[in-house]
């Protein structure tokens, strides 16, 4: 006789795992949330400091800068790749000559280290890189700038970086997104005579829904966990222009020792995780049942 | 489709240029890596008059100690042994959430799921100084333990949405010939999962080959260095020498994108798979 289908799989068999989420996952985030309520250093015994360290993120210069150039690069991170990445799916699309290898080239950085793909980026932007060094040699001397050292321009030099090497993956969901979409609903709406832009607003662009979705949350965590780039690129400076969350959870923990104080900086951007995406995935299922 | 020619080399002329555009960084990461260092700033944008391949061999030796193949070998050790304890974890746990009945396993998926959007940021904290006491820090253990928890919500996520999808069928006639419960997951269950285990490998090891938050808090001045943390460590020593710089950039993107250019339809399929 068989046996019934769960006692094949004894839940048993997932004690480990279930121990590993209640030790990396709950325990630690717990744990994590407490120290965010004390002046624990590290070393020396922890005491309770209340709403300390909520306080001073709130009103601390480092901690405004950080949580401001944060969703800063978020939103235009999310914005641009998302554009350019639907740009780069229509074009690719089609019938185009090499498409197969533009798509391997726009793809290729999304698998490279954030941390090399910045120090090659560092170089271009440098003082007498060569982008001043094209400028001047167009004759555009007014226009060359320190980019990484400049408060105005070192934001938008991290936000450049990003944006090159992510919107490929954004491509990618929406070619994928793209390939779903069955060639005679097209036809019949070309034989009806809409024009381009209608077909894509009216057919293109609802049905690429669920790519859409994928494309704008996944960015988006990874925007507001932004580290890397600015670490390679600026390492917060100048000041604190291009600080991120994430950058101060590492320098106040790690550099300062002040665990209390990083882990309140690490809640916030928990916090600030949770809400975004439970809003944009919420928002973005509803958008997908209603399209 | 009916179309103009004018409009059709619009498009060739638009897609060349955004192509010639994102290979900049690429063009100078093959030639900065090539020029002797008193060419880098003399001319930053051209080509190298004469290629110094020496700088290779000097990035090579790496700093304080370790060298770039040490390096890479390190984090090969800590990316080979996460993928593995990850798929072993991932696949059993996934099959348990599929086999056991409805509520069971919605509230046990929840469970592990909820751990893919929770910024390890925080956890990190109380997770290394738990760690260092135990003497998990500055080493290649410690991350292989540490990755395989923070992983272990995404595989179970992949793997259970394939899992749901297998029939029962061939586990009863497995049991009809008597096989044993951890003889039929290994025998039949396991190879059924092979192309989810191809994703689970492919994304668990791109994250943890490509993570420098984790590796540099972990590692940082040790002989377990990972590349991310070298190269962090390279650049602040030789930071003047871009040829230096980028010599040892290139030897470290330099694995995964072969294996990519290799792999790249089934890779680029891995990260869309979700997608209809």
């Amino acid at each position: 006789m068989l046996s019934p289908t769960a006692a094949r799989a004894p839940l048993s068999w997932a004690i480990p795992a279930i121990v590993i989420m209640l030790l990396f996952h709950y325990a630690a985030f717990v744990a994590g949330g407490w120290y965010a309520f004390t002046d624990w250093n590290g070393l020396t015994r922890p005491n309770f400091v209340g709403l300390d360290n909520f306080r001073r993120v709130l009103t601390s210069e480092e901690a405004r800068s950080a949580l401001g150039n944060t969703l800063f690069l978020t939103v235009f991170y999310v914005t641009l790749s998302n554009a350019i990445g639907l740009g780069l799916a229509m074009l690719l699309n089609g019938s185009l000559r090499g498409r197969n290898a533009l798509r391997v080239l726009f793809f290729a950085p999304v698998v490279m280290s954030p941390l090399a793909v910045s120090y090659v980026w560092k170089f271009i932007f440098a003082v007498n890189g060569p982008i001043n060094a094209g400028l001047e040699g167009v004759g555009l001397d007014s226009a060359t700038r320190v980019w990484l050292g400049d408060p105005d321009t070192a934001i938008w030099a991290v936000l450049v970086v990003m944006v090159w090497q992510f919107s490929g993956l954004c491509m990618a969901f929406y070619l994928a997104g793209l390939q779903g979409i069955p060639d005679e609903v097209l036809e019949a709406a070309e034989i009806d005579g809409a024009s381009r832009w209608r077909r894509f607003r009216k057919i293109i662009f609802p049905l690429l829904a669920p790519a859409a979705t994928v494309s704008i949350a996944l960015p988006t965590i990874f925007g507001l966990r932004t580290f890397d780039q600015v670490i390679a690129l600026t390492f917060g400076g100048p000041g604190y222009a291009t600080e991120t969350l994430a950058t101060q959870i590492f320098k106040q923990t790690f550099g300062f020792g002040r665990f209390g104080y990083g882990a309140a900086f690490a809640l916030v951007l928990t916090a600030l995780v949770l809400v975004v995406s439970s809003i944009q995935l919420i928002v973005l299922r509803a958008r997908e049942d209603r399209l | 489709m009916t179309r103009s020619p004018f409009a059709m080399y619009g498009r060739e002329l638009g897609a060349l240029a955004l192509a010639l555009l994102w290979c900049v960084p690429f063009y100078y990461l093959a030639i900065v890596s090539l020029k002797p260092t008193t060419e880098i700033f003399a001319d930053p944008v051209g080509f190298p008059d004469r290629l110094e391949f020496a700088n290779y061999a000097e990035a090579w030796a790496g700093t304080m100690g370790v060298s770039l193949g040490k390096a890479m070998l390190n984090s090969l050790i800590v990316t080979v042994g996460s993928v593995l304890s990850v798929i072993l974890i991932g696949s059993v746990t996934a099959y348990v959430i599929a086999r056991n009945g409805r509520r069971m396993g919605t509230l046990m998926y929840f469970f592990f799921v909820a751990g893919i959007i929770l910024p390890h940021q925080l956890s990190v904290v109380p997770l290394y100084s738990a760690m260092r006491q135990i003497g998990l820090v500055g080493n290649h253990l410690g991350l292989i333990v540490l990755y395989s928890g923070l992983m272990t919500p995404m595989s179970v996520f992949l793997y259970s949405g394939f899992v749901r999808t297998l029939p029962a069928d061939y586990e009863e006639a497995a049991e009809v010939d008597g096989a044993s419960r951890g003889r039929i997951f290994r025998m039949v269950i396991f190879p059924l999962l092979a192309p989810v285990t191809g994703t689970v490998a492919v994304m668990v090891g791109m994250v943890v080959w490509n993570d420098f938050f984790i590796q540099l808090i972990f590692l940082s001045g040790s002989p377990a260095q990972t590349l991310p943390v070298a190269i962090y460590g390279f650049v602040g020593e030789f930071s003047a020498r871009w040829n230096l710089v980028f010599a040892a950039v290139f030897v470290s993107i330099a694995p995964i994108l072969a294996f990519y250019l290799f792999a790249q339809r089934q890779l680029i399929q891995g990260f869309t798979g979700g997608i209809k």
